[in-house]
């Protein structure tokens, strides 16, 4: 028997959250370190993972499928393809650099705690190809979410925690309802109740039954990554979010929405997707440059990052369901450097307010100059962030926006403005908070700490080896972004 | 000229609620002739023991089941099957873990007598009966016994005044609620001439009524009867005050074993009595589930008192278990059964928690108490909280299966809207059970004074805290165990 990767990929953060509720007696140090340790095993495990996945093949890979609670239907079935596993290799990175870069003010045995059970349940998310299975991962997401963000955060935590949960709690009933009506459906055509996503697949679907379904689907997903109009839990919750909450909240979490989108929307129901493409590139659109104006208007860093963040998840949904094979690998590519992108704002951010106590944009002035190496490193993320040529963002910016050209031209058009007002905004932050003459408390501050710098290397690492050279990763992405769309071909534009 | 014929009796049928009903006897006896009061020590043992041999009688009328299958007994009065094996264990052990509470209780309250535990043994044994009742007058009589137990053990904290008030205002309501059940019954037999569900099935299946006046407005009285003893919306009115007035171990006792009696007895009338009538009774719960549902989760908000606040969530869960009932198959039977099986630990756990937390005179019940709690004691707090997740159907605790299976029942019986109605109602409940949750790790109350923990209450908190988190990681057995006891239901 293979060694079960995946499986070993959930229960090792779980077992580690598990073992710190137990270590009661333990110093911070060693909480903090034997929480830096699983996430790092993780880490090295999920790049195993990436690395040892056959680039050539589309398939789903490290497939184990065992009964789990056979009475309601349920099964461990997990495994990943090119487009999960870079989801996998993301909530692997910045899992570590949340938890060293991000340390909790106080009680950070149950912090760690609970990012480690965030971990497990977004790493089972990534790699459930059992519907229930996945509910149960994209529930349980919400559990250490609302713990992080109600017990380390800031003053309105208690509701942003209760919105945030609600919110999605409320979008994950539609998607509930909607698997259920799915695997019954298939129960009365083909006589098995089965929630496994590839034996779902052959359900025979009337297009109204697709559509209703395909909407009840994306009501979840589209709340959780968050998409235009459904997206008002989260500035608060990313302001109110603990830096690390806010990091793994807006770097790995929104993205179960775009990848429950990809794997479960565009595999069930490929006619519905094809009729609802202009409804949800439209919303996309919207997002992109309501999310891009709105931030412009921002107070607050971190609101702004989260409606950058909002217009970012715009152009992931546009390359989604742009039907387009050029488009999608960008969107899958997006997603990981986005995650990479915002959880470094975020991080950079909480730098800040660590030095300040504020992230109120006018607060804050001339940092530039008392802190050189954090205003570079800000450069280098916001940079990546407004799509310079020769940083992740924007490899994966410019394959969304040609492959959107190719199949959808006048969205393609609209989402363009959303890079030059992106670029405004950022840059009009950074003029704001770094140049000009720091007086007072702001003349004050302390740069970058050696421990600083080093939790922000991988950031920079990441951004820039992806914007060089980012041909590994799309070798593994393209087949199975291939085989997704020759599945939806019948009904979409290969192009 | 014969005489009265008496019907051959089963008696492994019946022992579980004979262990219940001699050992009430037993205990009310020896405490008459006993000077001065049996020893706190004793009774509560005694009760342990019996609640306890009831659940071991339910095991081995279940091998039984499994042998020879389901059966019925006494006239076809009461039936023997796999469901009312599995609810009455339920009830048992519902029992014992009460006990154990009220022993705690009674010792910090002071409450001497053997009263308490001869009225809880001989409320279960009510509520076995229900379990097992193949027949609307032996339902009503578990119905009354259940009812007429409670509504003294409602008053037992004679020192408080809203303990008396809730007493007579369960009691007022009840009696109405049991007067409308019978008067339903009433009707039914004169529509169908037999009270007996099995006859009722095959009389309502093999003839056609013209006039089905007369059995509509039976069935609805049964429904309506019904109705107000599980607490659904808008027969719910009593349950908060009732909830809030009497002695927490007492609330919890009574929100899990009445729950379960009622539910199994509600259940058999709907399926396996009326269960052609579907089409008719169906609308009708429909907009009961709508209206618990969502009412119970919205007046949850809005309490600032945990029994009452409770009461609201178990209105919203009364709720989701009737989407098992809407189904009436049997998935939606099985259901049922493992939301019963997982629903009647979490809440005993839950009021425990609320008893201790509720200190000396069992006032301390509004959130301020709750404050900062998990903080000072992290297993205590821990706990609740870890309870009130499962309430609210967190993944890996039994309350998320539960109510997946009475949810994948309903959507099954195509009821997809419903179950979408009643998903909101849970997600409007969730931001009570979390506000609660909030308070119980907030940073305030660091001085004050720890809650006391005593050894019996505390067993039951962590079995309850065990059995949510275990059978959350590993529902299988649980989940099967339901189905096969509706596999083996009534012949």
């Amino acid at each position: 028997m293979r060694f079960p990767y995946l499986t070993v990929l959930v229960l090792l953060p779980a077992a580690g959250a598990l073992a710190l509720g137990l270590m009661v007696r333990a110093s911070r140090l060693v909480v903090e370190l034997v929480g830096l340790a699983v996430a790092l095993a993780t880490l090295g495990l999920a790049v195993a993972v990436a690395v040892l996945l056959h680039a050539g093949a589309g398939g789903y890979q490290f497939v184990s499928d065992h009964a789990w609670a056979q009475s309601l239907g349920i099964s461990w079935f997990v495994g990943v393809d090119g487009i999960s596993v870079f989801l996998v290799v993301l909530a692997g990175v910045l899992f570590p650099i949340a938890l060293a870069g991000a340390r909790a003010r106080e009680n950070a045995r149950a912090f760690v705690a609970w990012m480690l059970l965030l971990e497990a349940a977004c790493i089972g998310t990534f790699i459930s190809l059992d519907l229930i299975l996945f509910f149960l991962f994209f529930e349980l997401t919400l559990v250490p979410a609302y713990f992080l963000i109600s017990g380390w955060g800031f003053t309105r935590r208690a509701y942003a925690a209760v919105k945030f949960f609600v919110y999605t709690f409320l979008g994950s009933a539609f998607l509930l309802v909607g698997i259920l009506v799915l695997a019954f459906l298939h129960q009365s055509q083909r006589g098995v109740l089965t929630f496994s996503l590839p034996a779902l697949e052959h359900t025979h679907l009337t297009g109204s039954t697709g559509v209703l379904l395909f909407l009840a689907f994306t009501a979840a997903f589209a709340v959780k990554a968050p998409l235009f109009p459904f997206h008002t839990w989260s500035p608060d919750a990313y302001t109110e979010a603990p830096t690390g909450g806010s990091m793994v909240l807006s770097g790995v979490l929104a993205k179960l929405g775009t990848y429950g989108i990809i794997r479960f929307d565009l595999n069930l129901f490929p006619q519905a997707a094809k009729t609802l493409a202009p409804l949800l590139l439209t919303l996309a659109v919207i997002g992109i440059l309501y999310g891009a104006l709105v931030a412009s208007a921002q107070s607050d860093l971190k609101r702004l990052v989260a409606y950058s963040s909002l217009a970012q998840m715009g152009f992931i949904t546009l390359g989604v369901v742009a039907g387009s094979k050029i488009a999608m690998v960008g969107a899958v590519l997006l997603m990981f450097n986005h995650g990479v992108i915002t959880a470094g704002f975020f991080l950079l951010i909480g730098f800040l307010e660590r030095r300040r106590g504020t992230a109120t944009i006018a607060d804050l002035t001339g940092l530039q100059g008392p802190a050189p190496v954090l205003a570079a490193l800000f450069t280098v993320v916001m940079l990546a962030s407004i799509g310079l040529p020769g940083l992740s963002g924007f490899v994966s910016e410019y394959l969304i926006l040609i492959g959107t050209f190719a199949t959808h031209a006048w969205w393609g058009v609209a989402a363009t403005f959303g890079v030059v007002l992106a670029a405004l905004y950022l840059l009009w932050v950074y003029q704001r908070v770094f140049h000009g003459r720091a007086t007072g408390e702001n003349a004050q501050v302390v740069d970058a700490t050696t421990s600083e710098r080093w939790v922000m290397v991988p950031v920079v690492v990441l951004v820039v080896v992806l914007g060089v050279f980012p041909k590994p990763v799309l070798d593994r992405i393209s087949p199975s972004v291939q085989q997704l769309i020759s599945h939806v071909a019948p009904a979409g534009v290969s192009k | 000229m014969t005489g009265l014929v008496l019907p051959s009796i089963h008696y492994l049928a019946i022992l579980p609620v004979v262990i219940l009903f001699v050992a009430a006897l037993v205990l009310l006896v020896a405490s008459a002739l006993v000077r001065g009061a049996l020893s706190r020590a004793l009774t509560t043992g005694f009760t342990l023991a019996a609640s306890l041999a009831a659940a071991a009688a339910a095991i081995w009328q279940w091998s039984y089941v499994a042998d020879h299958g389901a059966t019925t007994t006494i006239a076809h009065a009461i039936v023997l099957d796999g469901f009312a094996v599995v609810s009455s264990a339920v009830v048992a052990l519902s029992l014992a873990l009460a006990t154990l509470v009220a022993h705690d209780w009674s010792r910090r309250e002071h409450v001497a007598g053997a009263e308490y535990h001869v009225l809880s043994l001989a409320a279960a044994a009510g509520a076995i009966l229900m379990c097992q009742a193949n027949d609307l007058v032996v339902i009503f009589l578990g119905l009354e016994i259940l009812s007429i137990g409670l509504y003294v053990l409602v008053a037992f904290d004679r020192q408080r005044a809203i303990s008396a008030e809730a007493a007579l205002k369960y009691f007022l309501l009840g009696g109405f609620a049991s007067a409308i059940f019978i008067y339903g019954a009433a009707l039914v037999y004169g529509a169908t001439g037999s009270t007996n569900l099995t006859s009722l099935s095959y009389f309502l299946g093999s003839n056609t009524l013209l006039r089905p006046g007369l059995l509509f407005a039976g069935g609805g009285l049964l429904l309506v009867g019904f109705a107000f003893k599980v607490a659904v919306v808008p027969f719910h009115l009593w349950s908060p005050d009732v909830y809030h007035g009497a002695p927490t171990p007492v609330t919890g006792f009574m929100a899990s074993i009445v729950k379960v009696g009622a539910f199994a007895a509600f259940l058999r009338v709907l399926v396996s009595a009326l269960g052609t009538q579907m089409t008719t009774w169906r609308p009708i719960l429909f907009v009961l589930i709508v209206a618990s549902t969502l009412v119970g989760a919205s007046l949850g908000l809005v309490q600032r008192n945990i029994k009452r606040m409770l009461a609201y969530s178990s209105i919203n869960h009364a709720g989701f278990i009737l989407l098992g009932l809407y189904a009436a198959d049997a998935r939606g039977s099985a259901a049922t059964l493992f939301y019963l099986m997982t629903y009647a630990p979490i809440v005993v756990a839950s009021f425990a928690v609320v008893t201790l937390v509720g200190g000396e005179g069992d006032e301390a019940h509004s959130i301020a108490s709750y404050r900062g709690l998990a903080r000072r004691q992290p297993w205590l707090g821990g706990a609740l909280a870890v309870l009130l997740l499962s309430q609210l159907g967190a993944p890996l605790t039994t309350g998320f299966y539960a109510k997946f299976a009475v949810l994948a029942a309903s959507v099954d019986a195509g009821g997809g809207a419903l179950a979408l109605i009643a998903l909101l109602g849970a997600a409007i409940a969730a931001s009570f059970y979390l506000r609660w949750v909030f308070a119980l790790y907030a940073d305030e109350g660091r001085g004050a004074t720890r809650v006391p923990v005593p050894a019996a209450t505390g067993l039951v908190i962590a079995l309850g805290v065990v059995i949510t988190v275990l059978f959350g990681l590993w529902p299988g057995p649980l989940a099967s165990l339901a189905q096969h006891a509706t596999v083996l239901f009534t012949p």
